[in-house]
């Protein structure tokens, strides 16, 4: 079940152009993961999808991105309703200088979703007990957010974008950050997650993208050069820039 | 003679630099150097000019009262104040110099030749003692240049060393004025009580004036209550922070987060440009345009408004201020990191709530740290005062009326002929001293917050 479809997408930075006639099927409630050496313009798409790129005043982007038929790219679309449905989580962790509880309130409270004190009690609770924090921070809930951990850190952003129960997470990089012992909770983390939410993650690190995700994408100069299931791209990838980049011949 | 005897030293200061310099390319042939050639250069010219220059400098310094004491030896039996001795000395330094036009004594006359006498004799002392010391120190610097010493170290030291000193002069320079306010102020408030000066409702020093003797102490005690100048400068800079703080404010927020980069290329220079028109144009641009401005509004409305108001004066003064606080806001609130902007825009939040909820909150340090400069300045402020809002110190709430503030009694207290003695001037001082406890602790305060502030994000 295809949840987004992206076709011919090219994106331009004033006259530099970053992407070039991209177009991928990102599936329903799996994890999709965008590999490719750093510039290739995996970030970029994955900016797309949000319509990130509008915070970027040289940034122009073409094409037709659709999610479950809404056209995506088009001026007429409501990006508060569409970033309230596609969560995002940075490659730094970046919590506000807030409380942990008003960190991961932001979202419902700009969004309208509690009606009461206790609903919104309840919607920090299970948005903490989703990101695997819940035991490690209910007793200090109003401490600031940025004297966490830096592993953490990240899991807060990541509860404080599970708060509206978003259709779609993208993750730019988000253990890269991270010593190992908080990478293996994000990903384990982002396999429970992805029961319910579709997932876009961006790595750097080919061994995460074999271990999180069901699908695949291999960036290059801005170009989409394969897609497909994990298990393909990186046994028995079609391309040979593919095979080269997998192997660890460049990049 | 003494400006010859400086050029000499800095020249042969300059001479030596080249001839180490040359000197140090001839040893490098038979060794190695322990330094570039230039430290050669710098280390002979230092050893040149510094002990030289010192003691010429403290040469300087001591020469006269040695020389005085020389010359009223001759008077210590006359049993003379300090004044006439004083003023003996006056008239001998004029007879040597050949200005004097009053009655010549044969004792005058003889102690301007000692005195002629002695100026030789020290000049020439002067002279020689320079020249020794500085064939002295050349040929001990010049032996160890030979030896191929050690020259980097001595070199960053004696530099260490001109910026100590020249640190030292400021800090000395700033402590010596704080001390002479606190002095003067002690003196005034030997002859005004401080409990007076502090909650007297009553600012009138002229009553104070009489031609001979001591004034009224009663007088005295309900002429100097600075009460209505504290009420005053804080009125007005209350005024001006009501103009400054939305204006700048709202300007600074435009600015960080809502202007593109083509009108902010412009509008921040422009807005800067404001912080450089001199407070002497604001002050006759209150005075004569938004003063009357004010009180035409005013009657039309039926009010009855002073020419001079406290409004016309604060709100220019506020106008003066603008830039300040947005161009410090815009800069803290530019420096709030754009990760957390992106976080609160990948939430959905639009422009408005991110600025209210996340940027302006992580700034808020930052601007309240602004704001609290702004307000030492509006306090310090004197022109536009002096210009603007009168001269009579009225203890008033209404900004229609004319008021005064401390920086402008201080300029009413010394233009003009002034004796030192006297309580109205020296209350100059006590309310300078005043002014600066204020000022220092606002800036205080503004630099703490500023720094925790830092801290949070660097």
């Amino acid at each position: 079940m295809s949840k987004i479809k992206a076709e011919n997408v090219n994106v331009y930075y004033g006259s530099k152009q970053a992407l070039f006639d991209v177009s991928i099927d990102i599936a329903e409630k799996e994890v999709t993961a965008l590999i490719g050496p750093s510039g290739c313009g995996k970030s970029t798409f994955l900016r797309c999808l949000n319509r990130m790129n509008d915070v970027i005043e040289i940034c122009r982007v073409e094409g037709s991105i659709k999610m479950d038929n809404l056209e995506l790219n088009s001026r007429k679309l409501d990006v508060v309703r569409l970033r309230e449905n596609v969560g995002m989580v940075f490659q730094k962790p970046n919590p506000f200088p807030k409380t942990i509880y008003e960190n991961v309130a932001y979202g419902p409270t700009i969004h309208g979703i509690a009606q009461s004190k206790e609903e919104m009690d309840q919607i920090v609770e299970t948005s903490l007990k989703k990101a695997a924090l819940w035991n490690e921070v209910k007793d200090r809930l109003d401490e600031i957010g940025t004297g966490l951990s830096g592993g953490q850190q990240q899991r807060l952003c990541i509860a404080r974008a599970i708060s509206v129960s978003p259709e779609v997470i993208l993750m730019d990089e988000p253990c890269s950050a991270l010593d190992p012992i908080a990478t293996a909770q994000i990903e384990e983390l982002i396999d429970d997650l992805k029961k319910e939410v579709t997932i876009v993650i961006v790595t750097h690190s080919m061994s995460q993208a074999a271990r999180v995700s069901q699908k695949t994408g291999f960036f290059h100069l801005g170009k989409l050069i394969e897609f497909g299931p994990t298990d393909k791209i990186f046994k028995n990838p079609d391309n040979q820039q593919t095979q080269d980049y997998i192997t660890g011949r460049f990049g | 003679m003494n400006l010859v005897l400086v050029t000499f030293i800095i020249l042969l200061a300059f001479t030596s630099y080249y001839f180490g310099r040359k000197k140090a390319l001839v040893i490098q042939s038979s060794q190695r150097l322990t330094a570039l050639p230039k430290f050669y250069g710098y280390y002979l010219a230092a050893w040149c000019a510094a002990p030289a220059l010192i003691i010429f400098a403290l040469w300087s310094v001591f020469e006269p009262s040695i020389v005085k004491t020389f010359i009223l030896q001759d008077y210590t039996d006359q049993n003379l104040t300090k004044n006439e001795l004083q003023l003996i000395y006056t008239k001998v330094k004029a007879l040597a110099a050949g200005t004097y036009t009053g009655n010549i004594t044969n004792f005058l006359d003889e102690s301007a030749n000692k005195y002629i006498q002695l100026k030789g004799i020290a000049n020439s002392a002067k002279v020689a003692i320079i020249l020794a010391i500085l064939i002295f120190s050349l040929s001990f610097a010049y032996r160890s240049v030979q030896k191929n010493d050690r020259m980097r170290e001595p070199v960053e030291i004696f530099l260490k060393w001109v910026l100590f000193v020249a640190s030292l002069g400021a800090v000395l320079v700033t402590i010596g004025i704080v001390f002479s306010l606190l002095f003067e102020a002690i003196r005034f408030f030997q002859a005004v009580k401080i409990f007076d000066f502090i909650f007297g409702t009553h600012w009138y020093p002229a009553k104070t004036f009489v031609r001979d003797g001591q004034p009224d102490p009663e007088l005295m005690k309900d002429a100097f209550g600075a009460v209505p100048l504290f009420a005053g400068t804080f009125f007005i800079a209350f005024i001006a922070m009501c103009v400054a703080i939305p204006i700048g404010l709202l300007s600074g927020i435009y600015l960080s987060e809502y202007a593109g980069r083509g009108i902010r290329k412009y509008a921040k220079p422009i807005i800067e440009i404001l912080a450089g028109i001199p407070t002497v144009v604001y002050g006759f641009f209150a005075a004569l345009t938004v003063g009357p401005f004010v009180k035409e509004i005013g009657n039309a409305m039926g009010l009855e408004v002073s020419a001079e108001s406290a409004l016309a004066a604060g709100a220019v003064m506020g106008v003066m201020i603008i830039p300040f606080i947005s161009s410090l806001s815009d800069d803290v609130m530019t420096a709030v990191p754009q990760n957390l902007r992106d976080g609160s825009y990948a939430m959905g939040a639009t422009k408005s709530e991110t600025v209210k909820k996340v940027i302006f909150p992580a700034a808020l340090p930052g601007i309240v740290g602004s704001i609290l400069l702004a307000v030492s300045r509006a306090v310090g402020e004197t022109m536009i005062v002096v210009m603007a809002s009168g001269l009579a110190a009225n203890l008033t709430m209404n900004p229609l009326e004319s008021t005064s503030t401390i920086t402008a009694q201080i300029v009413v207290i010394l233009i003009g002929d002034q004796q030192f003695g006297d309580p109205k001037t020296q209350s100059a001082f006590a309310l300078g001293i005043s002014l600066f406890i204020v000022t220092l602790l606002l800036n205080v305060i503004a630099l703490s917050v500023v720094k925790k502030y830092r801290e949070k994000y660097e």
